[in-house]
């Protein structure tokens, strides 16, 4: 049993944890800040999906890496831009919209793909991203090389965690963020404009969602691929609930997450154990559903979510 | 000058123009990736129409491929109809698909077999819904996310059946072993694959609207949809009817899984379903939520899926535009719809 642990448990493990858990914590926090703000997003999947697929494109094309990253971002704002127009502006049903934005996008995402780069036997990839290590931090014993040997987007990852709980908490567009999604007819006679502060906030939940996919593509798996989302949309939607709209507490169900999966990777590689793998996946769904159940008693969720705001509607 | 008006209710004849006007919008926004493509417009969308529905062998298979969009249609219609906010048509549809699968798979006369697939699959999709309603119900859970991250848990489920207890131990394949001969359903014109489940979604959609528009729970589901608290003081039990209706909408739901193991595949897969459930909301939004509009609403759907896959042959327009045209075709009628809301009316400069 030692020897097992020992095998799991190594620095390898713990790398490869925080990998997992990066392009979550970035959709994860995306959808955290538009629902904070009132409005679900369903149409991360295919935001995430749209963005993987331009951010690859645009660095086989022109052979940077960042510039996909800005590519991939400006998609997420993009789409983020759409889904803001038809549930803010326009104040239709989210559920059905971000249905909608997932269908749209994915589809646009396949076509888009196979008519730049044709259908090939062997998928095209690029040189991904290359980890950084930080001066002196990533000597720290197993730590250092684990969190301090990284891509630069997990550092950018781990720094928007605080950075998201700052500005959701410590600044008057936080301020105005929670309020626009707890009471908007109450933002709305403290003069503070729902419609904008809504775009504002979905527009920046693209762009973590498109930061997302870009890492997808072009850091852990250096190629686009139909499967490249996976379903890693919809564990961002669970991992909100679960983490109940925190940005500390959703980074963290990432973290969970990422370590059943990176778990579930390892077992399945060693041969270990007779669970299916599949049992771990469900997990973070299953976990959400039955918190949801308890959850729902101390109503945790921001009030306004799904609704739309009129100003004319009293 | 205009002005946008609250509208309070709508003409008849909007139920028909809208989901033309948005599909023509549709059309209309997707002919630019057709361009970009550097295929003919008219030409592209000529060959998918004769592709799909050109000929009575491509009538058929357009058939095949609308049968399970009309039961997720029906199933997303009947829900959305009382506001029970089903997203999970899709994990349904896979609870469904394997319950008739086991069922299928045990020998028995061909008749009782598929008879007994139905019950199973649909008793199979209408227990996966009866979980959302229940937490919506018993603890106010928001039934549309509980309802689509149920989607992954059967999906996962599904991928441990069949990579593990049903993995082909022979070919090491992830599939199920197929259904017994007898329990195949049968194919109604000979060298064609119209099979007997597209005849019972034909006929599912106006029992279902007779469901909706004639009996006492279509009348108590529409009502609880629009005015729960009318509804309630009117003396329905309004957490029964969503429970009813949850029961009902999986059930459909289960169904397109049923007809896709019998009359398809004959066994289950992880691609079983290109996502039909998810496009059942296409289908319900299109049909404006009418189970009579749900058959042509899933057959124009049908019909660009496996018109796009000739267009592809034919003009070199990847396939994957019909996955773009049911998504703007969705976007498109939900801005259509806004119509029914406001009108836009001309004001006098005096006014």
């Amino acid at each position: 049993m030692s020897a097992v642990f020992e095998q799991i448990f190594q620095v390898g493990f713990l790398a490869a944890i925080i990998r997992i858990a990066t392009p979550l914590a970035f959709a994860t926090l995306g959808e955290m800040f538009s629902e904070r703000a009132g409005v679900l997003n369903l149409g991360i999947e295919g935001i995430m999906l749209l963005s993987a697929m331009t951010g690859f494109t645009a660095t086989s094309l022109s052979g940077s890496l960042w510039l996909g990253v800005l590519a991939a971002v400006l998609t997420g704002m993009l789409m983020g831009a759409l889904h803001a127009l038809f549930t803010v502006a326009l104040g239709l049903s989210q559920h059905v919209c971000g249905i909608g934005v997932t269908l749209f996008s994915s589809g646009l995402a396949y076509f888009l793909y196979r008519l730049i780069f044709g259908q090939q036997s062997v998928p095209p990839s690029i040189k991904g991203f290359q980890t950084l290590p930080i001066p002196v931090l990533s000597d720290i014993p197993v730590l250092g090389p684990a969190i301090f040997n990284q891509f630069t987007l997990v550092y950018m990852a781990i720094l928007a965690i605080p950075l998201a709980a700052f500005v959701l908490y410590r600044t008057p567009w936080g301020l105005s963020v929670r309020m626009v999604g707890e009471n908007p007819r109450a933002a709305d006679s403290a003069g503070v404009s729902v419609i904008a502060t809504r775009f504002q906030v979905v527009i920046l939940g693209g762009a973590l969602m498109g930061l997302a996919g870009a890492f997808l593509s072009m850091a852990q798996f250096n190629a686009f691929t139909f499967g490249v989302v996976s379903g890693r949309g919809w564990v961002a939607i669970a991992l909100v609930v679960f983490g109940r709209w925190d940005p500390w507490r959703s980074a963290g169900a990432a973290l969970l997450f990422a370590f059943v999966d990176a778990l579930q990777l390892r077992m399945q590689a060693s041969g270990l154990g007779h669970i299916p793998y599949e049992a771990f996946l469900m997990l973070p769904f299953i976990f959400t559903i039955v918190a949801m159940a308890f959850m729902s008693r101390n109503a945790v969720a921001p009030s306004a979510l799904l609704k739309p705001f009129r100003r004319e509607e009293r | 000058m205009f002005r946008l008006e609250v509208r309070s209710s709508t003409p008849a004849w909007f139920n028909l123009a809208l989901p033309l006007l948005a599909i023509a919008a549709t059309l209309i926004l997707c002919s630019g990736l057709i361009a970009l493509a550097g295929a003919g417009v008219l030409d592209s969308y000529g060959v998918m129409f004769t592709a799909s529905l050109g000929d009575s062998y491509a009538i058929t298979e357009t058939l095949v491929r609308a049968a399970p969009m009309i039961f997720t249609g029906l199933a997303v219609a009947v829900a959305f109809r009382a506001k029970f906010w089903n997203i999970g048509a899709e994990g349904q549809l896979l609870a469904g698909a394997v319950a008739s699968c086991f069922v299928g798979a045990i020998p028995m006369p061909g008749p009782l077999a598929i008879l007994l697939m139905a019950i199973a699959g649909a008793a199979a999709g209408a227990a996966v819904a009866l979980v959302p309603a229940t937490l919506r119900v018993r603890f106010k859970v928001d039934d549309v996310v509980s309802s689509l991250l149920l989607n992954s848990v059967i999906y996962y489920a599904l991928m441990a059946l069949i990579e593990g207890p049903w993995k082909d131990s022979f070919s090491g394949y992830p599939i199920s072993p197929p259904i017994e001969d007898s329990a195949n359903f049968p194919v109604l014109i000979e060298g064609t694959r119209l099979h007997l489940g597209v005849v019972v979604a034909l006929i599912a959609a106006p029992l279902i609207w007779f469901l909706i528009a004639r009996t006492t729970l279509g009348f108590r589901i529409r009502v609880t949809g629009e005015n729960p608290e009318a509804a309630r003081y009117g003396g329905i039990h309004v957490e029964r009817v969503l429970l009813s209706t949850a029961l009902l909408s999986g059930a459909l739901a289960g169904l397109a899984g049923v007809g896709e193991v019998g009359g398809v595949h004959f066994q289950v897969m992880s691609d079983i379903s290109p996502g039909y459930g998810y496009s059942g909301i296409v289908v319900a939004m299109l049909a404006r939520l009418n189970p009579l509009g749900v058959v042509p609403a899933a057959i124009f759907l049908a019909a660009v899926m496996t018109g796009a896959e000739a267009m592809s042959r034919a003009t070199g327009v990847p396939a994957f535009l019909s996955d773009v045209i049911q998504g703007t075709a969705l976007l498109a009628m939900l801005v259509a719809l806004l119509f029914t809301a406001y009108r836009i009316r001309r004001v006098g400069a005096s006014s």
